[in-house]
C-alpha cells in the first residue's frame, strides 16, 4: 500500500565535477551523437542484411546485396562500441547517482548486455565468414544473422529504460527488476522512434557506400545498377523516417509532464520539422529520374544531422528540467551531511570499544575488558571457540608473562586442526600487560 | 549507503567484476599487446624469406593472417565487450568507488579512450587491408608498418591503465593530491608495467603458437618454421617475464602493508602470495621447456603439447590479479574508502548515529526487538554485501563455521565480541560501522541465516525500500531548519 509518493534524496559523491557542468553536457552530447549514428548502422545494417537476404532466396542479386551489408555490420559495430565509452563515462560523471541507482535497479538485465552483445558480435562474424561455406543452408544462415538481430532489438531496450528511469527518483522505490523498469511510460515510444532512426540511418549509409567512385560496385553486382541500389537505400530511408515521425510524436505526447517546457517542446517541435523536411527530399529524390539521385542526397543527410542534434539537445534539457529539483535537494542534503560528519569527526565519541569495566574486578577489571573487547570472539574460559580456551593458556605460560605477550604480539602455529592466530601489534604494550595479568589470573 | 544494492548472493559480486576483468586482461595482454608485435614480427619475415620473385612467402602470409584473423575476432567481440563490461559491473557492485574515481581521473579515463579508439581503428585498419596490401611491394611494407604503430598503441594503453590501477592501489595519495601522476611514480607502478609487458608478449607467442597447430597441416614445412618462431619469441621473453615477476612479487608485500594497519600481513594473502612463487617457477619452466621443444623438435608439437602451457600462461596473468587485488585492502580506495563504500572520515559520524539512520536505503532505521532481524539484514547489506554473500561464494555463515566449527550454532555473543575488533586480527576487513544496536541486530541476522537457510535478494530483484528519515519530505524539513537556525545565529551575532 502506497500512502505517499516516498521520494529518496540520496547523498552525491562529495568530490567537483573534473570540468564545468556546461562542458561536461557538450561532450555527453557530441560524443553520444557519434556513438548513437554507429548504433543504428549495426542494428539497421543487420535488420536490413536479414531482409535482403530472405529475398535473395529468390533473387541471387540480394544475396549479394545482403553480403555487402554485412561486411559493414561488424566494422560498425566494432566503432559504435569504442565510441559508446566516451557519453557512458561522461553520463557516469555527470548524473552519478541517478545513473548507477537505474543500473542497479534493473541489475540483472544491464549486466546482461555484456553477454549478449558478445554473442550477437561473434553471430555477426560467424555469419559473414560462413557465407559461402553455407551457401547449402541458407535456412540456417540466415537463423544466425535473425538471432543477433533478435538480439540487437532487445539490448536498447535496457538502455532506453536505463535512461528513463534515471529521471525518476520517485519510481525508485517501486520498481522491482528490468520488467517493471521497462513498462514506465515513455520507454517503447522512445524505443520505436529509435528503430526507425536505425532504418532511415542505414537508408542513407546504404545511398552513399555505394555511390562511391572507389567502390568497385560494376566488380561485385551482375544485373543490379547503382541507381537501383540507391533507390533501395531511399525506400528503406523512407520508411525509416515515416516510422521515426509517427513514434516521435507519440513520444512528444507522452511526456511525462515532469520535465517538459516550452523550449523542449520547440525544440523537439524544430526537429521533427527537419525530419519531415528530410522525408520531403527523399520523395521527390524517389520520384526523380536515376540521374539526378544525387541531387538532394547532402540536404537528406544535414537534415537528418541537424535532426539528431536538436533531438539529444531536447532530451538533455528534459533531463535537465526533470532532475533539477531533486539535484539541488541532493546538493543541500550533502552538504548537511557532510557538516555533520565533519563535526561528529571533530568531536567523535569515545572509541575505547566500549570497554566495560567492573570495578569490582578490582586489580584485573581493565585486563578482563580488555580481554572480553579483544579476544573473546575467540577464546573462552574453559572450552575450545576459535582458539584454545584460557585455562590451557594459563598452564603453558604461567610465569612467564614476557613469553605470552610476545606470542600475541606474533604468534605462531602449534596446532594444526586449528586457525592460525593473528598477531596484535598494535595492541600497547601496558594494555598487553593487563591482558597478560588477567590471563594469568583465571582458575 | 547513497546507492540501491546490486547484490549476487550466490556468486558474490566482487567475483562478478573478477571474472570479466581477467578475462579481459588476458585477452588484452595476450592477444592485443603481446601478440600483434608477433604478429608482424612474423608478417615481415614473410617478405623477408619469400621467392625473389614475389612479394611475400603466400602460404606463410596466410598462415599469419589466420592467426590474426582469430585475435581481431576475440578482441573485437569479447575483448571489446569485457571492457566496457568491467565498467558495468563495477557501476553495479560499487558504485560509489567508481562514482569518486571517476570525477577525478576523467581525463585519465577520457586520454585511455582515445587511446582505446585510436588502437580499434588501427586495429580494423591492420586487418582489413591485409589482402590488398599483397598487392605491390611497398604497400606491403607499408602495412607491416602499421603493425609496429598498432604494437606501440596497444603498448600505450597498457602504460596508461596501469597507472590508474597503481593509483587505486597507493595509499595515502588520494587525501593529499588526487593527481594521476601519483599513478606513474607509486612503486608499484614500474615492477607492474615490467613484468605485463614480456608477460603479454610470452603470452601472445604461446598463444600464437596454438594457432599455428590449429591453422597448419602437420607435418608441412611452414608449420615447423612457425614453431620454431614463436620458439624463439618464447624464448626470448621468457627470462624478461621471470625478472619482471620477480621484480613485481617482491614489492607486493610492501605495497600491501602500506594500506594495513597492522605491520603483520593477511594470512590469505601469505596463502596466495606463497601460490604465486610456485606460479613464477612453474610458467617460467614451462615456458622454457616449450621453447626449446618447439626449437628442438618443431615436428613433435602439437595442440596437445601446447594447450597446458597456453592455459597455464594465462593463469600466470590471473593468479597475479589475484593477488594485486588483495593489496588493496581494507580499502578499495588507498585510505579513503573502504571495501564496504564507506569513506572512512564518515566512520566518527556512523560510530555515533548508527549507519542505518544515514542510509537511503534501509528498511528498518529504529531498531527495536520485532524489527531487529530486519535491520539485521539492512545493515549486511550496507556492510558486508559488498564482499560476503549470505549462502554462495566467501558467504558469511561460511566465514564463522570455519571460526567456531562446522555445522555448529553459532554463538550471538562470540560474534558481537569478534565483529567490533575483528580488522585488528583481520587486517584486510575494514572496521565494522555501525553502532552496538546495529551489531546485535546484524549478529541476529547471521544467527538466523544460519538456521534458515534463507537468500538474500539485491536491489536488482527485490527493489528498495527507502528510509523516510532520506526521502524528499524529512529531507527538506531537515534543510529547512537548518536554513532557519542558520538565520537566527546571524540575526544574533
Amino acid at each position: 500500500m502506497l500512502l505517499q509518493i516516498n521520494t529518496p534524496v540520496p547523498k552525491d559523491i562529495p568530490l567537483d565535477l573534473p570540468l564545468p557542468e556546461w562542458l561536461l553536457v557538450t561532450l555527453l552530447i557530441v560524443s553520444f551523437l557519434f556513438h548513437i549514428i554507429f548504433i543504428n548502422l549495426m542494428v539497421g545494417g543487420s535488420i536490413i542484411t536479414l531482409w535482403a537476404q530472405i529475398k535473395g532466396l529468390k533473387n541471387k542479386q540480394y544475396d549479394l546485396f545482403a553480403y555487402e551489408i554485412a561486411k559493414t555490420i561488424t566494422v560498425n559495430k566494432s566503432i559504435a562500441v569504442v565510441l559508446g565509452v566516451a557519453p557512458l563515462l561522461s553520463i557516469n560523471t555527470l548524473y552519478t547517482v541517478y545513473f548507477y541507482s537505474a543500473n542497479a535497479l534493473t541489475g540483472f538485465a544491464w549486466i546482461m548486455i555484456i553477454p549478449l552483445v558478445t554473442i550477437a558480435f561473434l553471430l555477426t562474424y560467424l555469419h559473414k565468414y560462413s557465407w559461402t561455406v553455407m551457401s547449402k543452408h541458407r535456412g540456417i544462415h540466415i537463423g544466425i544473422i535473425a538471432l543477433s538481430v533478435l538480439i540487437f532489438l532487445f539490448i536498447p531496450l535496457i538502455f532506453l529504460t536505463n535512461v528513463n528511469l534515471m529521471m525518476f527518483p520517485e519510481k525508485w522505490g517501486t520498481v522491482k527488476g528490468f520488467l517493471s523498469a521497462l513498462v514506465l511510460p515513455n520507454v517503447f515510444p522512445r524505443y520505436f522512434e529509435f528503430l526507425g532512426a536505425c532504418i532511415a540511418v542505414t537508408g542513407i549509409f546504404i545511398v552513399w557506400y555505394n555511390g562511391r567512385k572507389n567502390y568497385p560496385f560494376e566488380d561485385i553486382y551482375y544485373t543490379f545498377t547503382r541507381a537501383q541500389i540507391k533507390r533501395i537505400g531511399y525506400h528503406i530511408a523512407l520508411i525509416g523516417l515515416a516510422a521515426q515521425i509517427v513514434f516521435g510524436s507519440i513520444v512528444l505526447m507522452t511526456l511525462p509532464a515532469k520535465g517538459v517546457s516550452f523550449e523542449v517542446i520547440e525544440i523537439m517541435g524544430v526537429a521533427g520539422g527537419l525530419l519531415v523536411l528530410a522525408l520531403w527530399w527523399i520523395w521527390k529524390t524517389i520520384k526523380d529520374t536515376d540521374e539526378r539521385l544525387d541531387k538532394h542526397f547532402w540536404k537528406i543527410a544535414i537534415a537528418i544531422l541537424a535532426f539528431m542534434v536538436c533531438y539529444g539537445g531536447s532530451r538533455q534539457m528534459y533531463r535537465h528540467n526533470a532532475l533539477d529539483k531533486h539535484q539541488r535537494m541532493m546538493a543541500s542534503h550533502t552538504a548537511s551531511f557532510q557538516a555533520m560528519s565533519k563535526e561528529a569527526r571533530e568531536s567523535p565519541v569515545e572509541e575505547e570499544m566500549d570497554l566495560v569495566i567492573d570495578e569490582s574486578l578490582g586489580d584485573l577489571a581493565k585486563g578482563t575488558a580488555l580481554f572480553q573487547a579483544s579476544c573473546a570472539g575467540c577464546h573462552q574460559l574453559d572450552q575450545q571457540l576459535v582458539g584454545p580456551p584460557i585455562k590451557e593458556m594459563k598452564q603453558i605460560y604461567e610465569g612467564d608473562e614476557e613469553k605470552l605477550i610476545a606470542w600475541i604480539k606474533a604468534p605462531g602455529k602449534k596446532r594444526q586442526e586449528l586457525m592460525q592466530m593473528p598477531g596484535f601489534p598494535q595492541i600497547p604494550d601496558e594494555d598487553l600487560k593487563e591482558i597478560a595479568k588477567y590471563i594469568l589470573s583465571v582458575e | 549507503m547513497d546507492f540501491p544494492m546490486f547484490h549476487l548472493d550466490w556468486l558474490n559480486d566482487r567475483f562478478l567484476i573478477a571474472v570479466i576483468a581477467i578475462i579481459h586482461v588476458m585477452i588484452n595482454h595476450g592477444l592485443a599487446v603481446g601478440f600483434i608485435p608477433y604478429i608482424t614480427w612474423l608478417e615481415y619475415k614473410g617478405v623477408k624469406n619469400a621467392p625473389p620473385d614475389q612479394i611475400t612467402d603466400n602460404k606463410w602470409d596466410n598462415l599469419i593472417y589466420n592467426k590474426m584473423k582469430v585475435a581481431f575476432i576475440i578482441t573485437t567481440t569479447i575483448g571489446a565487450m569485457t571492457g566496457v563490461g568491467i565498467w558495468f559491473s563495477v557501476a553495479l557492485v560499487s558504485p560509489s568507488s567508481i562514482g569518486s574515481l571517476i570525477r577525478v581521473f576523467y581525463w585519465a579515463w577520457f586520454t585511455e579512450w582515445v587511446v582505446f579508439v585510436t588502437e580499434v581503428v588501427l586495429i580494423m585498419i591492420y586487418y582489413l587491408t591485409w589482402k590488398n596490401s599483397n598487392k605491390s611491394l611497398n604497400a606491403k611494407l607499408k602495412h607491416i608498418r602499421f603493425g609496429a604503430f598498432l604494437s606501440i598503441a596497444s603498448w600505450i594503453t597498457m602504460v596508461i591503465i596501469v597507472s590508474i590501477l597503481g593509483f587505486m592501489m597507493d595509499p595515502g595519495n588520494w587525501n593529499t593530491d588526487k593527481s594521476l601522476l601519483n599513478g606513474f611514480t607509486n612503486p608499484i607502478y614500474l615492477p607492474q608495467l615490467a613484468f605485463r609487458t614480456p608477460v603479454a608478449m610470452l603470452v601472445g607467442g604461446v598463444f600464437g603458437m596454438l594457432l599455428t597447430t590449429i591453422f597448419s597441416r602437420k607435418d608441412s614445412e611452414i608449420r615447423t618454421k612457425a614453431i620454431k618462431y614463436a620458439g624463439r619469441w618464447v624464448l626470448l621473453w621468457t627470462p624478461f617475464a621471470i625478472a619482471g615477476a620477480i621484480f613485481y612479487w617482491n614489492v607486493m608485500p610492501e605495497a600491501m602493508k602500506a594500506n594495513m594497519s597492522t605491520a603483520v600481513g593477511s594470512m590469505d594473502f601469505e596463502q596466495y602470495y606463497d601460490l604465486l612463487k610456485y606460479f613464477i617457477v612453474g610458467a617460467a619452466s614451462l615456458s622454457i621447456i616449450l621453447a626449446i621443444w618447439a626449437l628442438a623438435k618443431p615436428k613433435k608439437v602439437n595442440f596437445a603439447v601446447v594447450v597446458l602451457p597456453c592455459l597455464f600462461v594465462f593463469g600466470f596473468l590471473g593468479i597475479f590479479e589475484r593477488v594485486r587485488e588483495f593489496v588493496r585492502k581494507p580499502y578499495v580506495i588507498g585510505n579513503y574508502m573502504y571495501s564496504n563504500l564507506l569513506r572512512e572520515e564518515d566512520y566518527p559520524l556512523y560510530k555515533k548515529d548508527g549507519i542505518l539512520k544515514h542510509a537511503t536505503y534501509a528498511s528498518v532505521h529504529e531498531i527495536t526487538p520485532e524489527n531487529k532481524v530486519m535491520a539485521g539484514r539492512d545493515v549486511f547489506i550496507l556492510t558486508c554485501s559488498r564482499c560476503h554473500t549470505t549462502n554462495g561464494i566467501n558467504s558469511i555463515i561460511d566465514v564463522f563455521e570455519n571460526m567456531y566449527g562446522k555445522g555448529k550454532p553459532l554463538n550471538e555473543q562470540a560474534m558481537a565480541t569478534y565483529i567490533p575488533a575483528m580488522h585488528q586480527g583481520r587486517a584486510f576487513m575494514p572496521p565494522f560501522p555501525g553502532n552496538k544496536k546495529e551489531l546485535e541486530a546484524l549478529v541476529a541476522y547471521i544467527k538466523q541465516l544460519q538456521e534458515s537457510g534463507e537468500s538474500l535478494q539485491g536491489a536488482q530483484s527485490a527493489g528498495v525500500a527507502i528510509n523516510p528519515l532520506n526521502a524528499v519530505d524529512e529531507v527538506a524539513k531537515g534543510l529547512e531548519a537548518e536554513a532557519a537556525q542558520n538565520k537566527d545565529n546571524e540575526t544574533t551575532k
